[in-house]
């Protein structure tokens, strides 16, 4: 128990290392400054806007940026659905994958330019090694980037005065993929290869089992997807049990350096934006309110996971840690991570927009389960998605000087700049955007048969299926309550148009909120300001999410996971 | 606008090919190169057999060996191409009585364990289905059984067990485990 809680103490000590570092390089990188890339990469970068026929010069309006964005994500996203439609006559197709249906094409589509990598297919026979790459790993990298440039694009709003742009999309998007995520993934790719993750362009091996038997072992390019998948904060698996596969994430130290690297860019994010601010303190603030948020999740999730599950006890099961076993409610988790590591991971991944899974979501206790679809719920920022943790967390602290400025009736400001109505009407929007997603999604699901006919469960935990499915949709995460069978046409259809809300619904508004801010004078601070690079400005913003979230969520919540909790404690079965 | 367009495609195709083409081709050049056994899945040959991987768990159900984690991958579990955990809730019937009939299978095979005293490893299904290893705890949990059918000494098995355990990575990393087929492996080679 020390072990382990001294042993969490030292991932969040080991990310800090890694995220002020990253963060700060991240804002050389955006502010066009030398880094020691620099030499190699820039004439690569150049090559990439003369080949893609950008001109990386021209500093864009929130609008033109907008735009540019999105087309370029609909591009992607037709690119990509046509492959899916006829994967079967494309190449590198090793284990005979057919053409998806419209509907679950245009769902996992939809899924990976929008950085949720949600997965209504099988990992292992549903796509074939030419998606992987071409398709998934690729979009993996650019839909991480371009929640990136979302993000950068809120920062340089928040700190230019009276400017009328917000900077360039396509310079912005190839710096993300060229100076951060490709090295860092070529890195992490080659060290998963070493411990054992696979890396290859066969489609399967085949052994003679001990006793007799012949075992079939889907393989792949695994590696290179592998460390995309955790730095972009994707989560797609190669396989179908995702990072509880042995061969996406075969020991401890993959594990490790997984959940590091899902937390690495949105927690470095927060350094990136304290230093382009000038004000590093303004960093921290934010950094330490999501480490608060990400304190409390692991602290509920370690705690009802090695509680156990007291129905496994009373049919005779030993769940007590001891030096021969690490206890706990061991169904869907794997032996290597036990609690400790699943618990962690459990909640690096959904405070994180990530989605990749070491352990069955759905298997865990109730409550650890329930605090995984919180987590999703406050809006991914709990560090968050990449970029999307922390544009969602400014969001946050937009509304959290709004309600500061209410209190002692002076006009909000942040970093200088007056928030205005029509900020704080789009922050609303985009907050409101993603509840009303998730809520009513869910509600249809409830009251629909086709909805109901998904379930793997009945009771509370049926409930938890369809309310995680939205959740995670909306939330652009991905993981799932796995048992809901999200191949049907009413769920590809709806957690398609979902994953749209949740992305699209809240990008925009930030953009504009960007151009809005950015178009504003900043003001000296007065006796009467608000001081946003403190303690208590920490405090206030972790309120603020815990408050929206709470009362939004908490009905919904106290009848799936809260009710299933007591129940289960009762010993009713379902 | 017709301008966006164009360049939108033209990135998209340029990103593609050097992200989704290049680098994983990369990538698997110097896996392939410097690590071809990690990057080919880990496997284990006994004489010119390949028995399987050291990372992928597999079937054993014979008394004479050490056996896995229940699986919920594929219809008979085990299945290296359909890894799934079984995603039933912690209040789920099903759960309750398959866990129930592994516990009363578990105290019937194994001499020495009870009811109340079998380890929650054993008796649930692993997130991948695809576990290779078991606890400590499981693995003492059976050898009595193995060491009859094998006609060997109890404590010669369970020095062997003790000889597969893998601690923690670095000493502080994940959680002390044996991997079932090497353990087996082991335990076959004993004359």
């Amino acid at each position: 128990m020390a072990f382990d809680i001294a042993r969490l103490i030292g991932f969040v000590v080991l990310l800090t290392g890694i995220a002020v570092p990253l963060g700060l390089y991240m804002a050389r990188v955006y502010q066009g400054e030398k880094t020691w890339l620099t030499p190699v990469l820039a004439p690569v970068e150049r090559f990439v806007y003369r080949v893609g026929g950008v001109d990386p010069s021209g500093e864009m309006p929130w609008t033109v940026y907008a735009v540019s964005l999105l087309l370029f994500n609909f591009a992607c996203f037709t690119i990509l659905y046509a492959m899916l439609r006829f994967q079967g006559s494309l190449p590198l197709n090793p284990t005979g994958a057919v053409g998806m249906s419209p509907a679950l094409a245009f769902n996992t589509a939809v899924s990976f330019v929008t950085n949720t990598n949600w997965q209504a297919y099988a990992g292992e026979t549903g796509v074939s090694h030419l998606i992987q790459m071409a398709g998934f790993t690729w979009q993996n990298f650019i839909s991480a980037a371009t929640g990136i440039t979302v993000a950068i694009a809120l920062i340089r709003g928040l700190i230019r005065k009276e400017s009328r742009t917000v900077g360039n999309f396509w310079v912005d998007l190839t710096r993300t993929w060229l100076y951060v995520l490709l090295p860092i993934c070529l890195v992490l790719a080659v060290v998963f290869v070493s411990q054992g993750v696979v890396q290859t362009m066969a489609g399967s091996v085949s052994a003679t089992t001990v006793q007799g038997a012949t075992q079939t072992m889907s393989v792949g390019p695994v590696a290179s997807q592998e460390a995309v998948k955790v730095l972009g904060t994707n989560g797609g698996g190669f396989f179908n049990a995702n990072s509880a596969h042995p061969f996406e994430n075969p020991t401890p130290l993959t594990d490790l350096l997984q959940m590091l690297a899902i937390l690495a860019i949105p927690a470095g994010l927060t350094f990136t934006f304290g230093k382009m601010a000038g004000n590093l303190k303004q960093g921290v603030t934010v950094f330490a309110a999501m480490a608060i948020l990400f304190a409390l999740s692991v602290g509920v999730m370690y705690g009802f996971e090695t509680a156990g599950n007291p129905n496994l006890t009373k049919a005779g099961a030993d769940q007590v840690a001891s030096v021969t076993q690490a206890g706990g409610n061991m169904e869907g988790k794997e032996v290597r991570f036990g609690i400790t590591d699943s618990a962690l991971f459990g909640s690096v991944t959904t405070g994180a927009s990530c989605g990749a899974v070491n352990a069955s979501m759905s298997s865990m206790t109730p409550l650890a389960g329930g605090m995984a679809m919180l987590n999703i719920a406050l809006g991914e920022v709990v560090f968050g998605g990449a970029g999307a943790g922390l544009y969602g967390m400014l969001v946050f602290a937009i509304l959290a000087v709004f309600i500061a400025g209410l209190m002692v009736g002076r006009t909000p400001e942040f970093l200088g700049k007056k928030i205005g109505p029509k900020d704080i009407k789009l922050a609303m929007f985009a907050v409101l955007a993603l509840a009303a997603g998730i809520l009513g999604f869910a509600a249809l699901g409830v009251s629909t048969p086709a909805g109901m006919a998904g379930r793997l469960s009945v009771g509370p935990h049926g409930l938890s299926e369809i309310l995680y499915a939205f959740t995670s949709g909306v939330g652009n995460n991905g993981s799932a309550f796995a048992g809901l069978n999200a191949a049907s046409l009413f769920y590809t259809t709806t957690i398609g148009i979902a994953m749209l809300i949740g992305r699209y619904l809240f990008i925009v508004p930030v953009l504009a909120i960007a151009g809005s801010l950015a178009a504003k004078k900043q003001v000296p601070p007065s006796a009467g300001t608000f001081p946003t690079d403190t303690p208590m400005f920490s405090g206030l913003l972790v309120g603020v999410v815990v408050i929206v979230g709470a009362l939004t969520f908490f009905p919904v919540l106290a009848l799936g996971p809260v009710l299933e909790q007591l129940l289960m404690t009762a010993g009713k079965l379902f | 606008m017709k301008r966006y367009v164009f360049a939108s495609i033209r990135m998209a195709l340029l990103t593609m090919f050097v992200l989704g083409i290049v680098y994983p081709l990369a990538v698997t050049g110097i896996a392939q190169a410097f690590m071809p056994a990690q990057a080919n899945g880990s496997l284990v040959r006994r004489g010119d057999t390949v028995v399987g991987s050291s990372l992928i768990g597999q079937a054993f159900t014979g008394p004479a060996y050490i056996h896995g984690r229940p699986s919920a991958a594929g219809a008979d579990g085990y299945d290296g191409a359909a890894s799934s955990a079984s995603n039933l809730a912690p209040t789920s019937k099903a759960l309750v009585e398959s866990v129930s009939a592994r516990i009363a299978a578990a105290v019937a095979e194994n001499p020495g364990l009870s009811s109340g005293t079998v380890p929650v490893d054993m008796v649930t299904a692993s997130g991948s289905g695809l576990d290779p290893d078991i606890t400590l705890a499981n693995a003492y949990a059976q050898v009595a059984r193995v060491a009859r059918v094998r006609g060997l000494p109890v404590p010669q098995v369970r020095a062997i067990v003790e000889s597969q355990a893998v601690g923690r990575q670095f000493g502080v990393l994940g959680e002390p485990r044996v991997n079932v087929l090497l353990l087996n492996l082991a335990l076959d080679a004993v004359k």
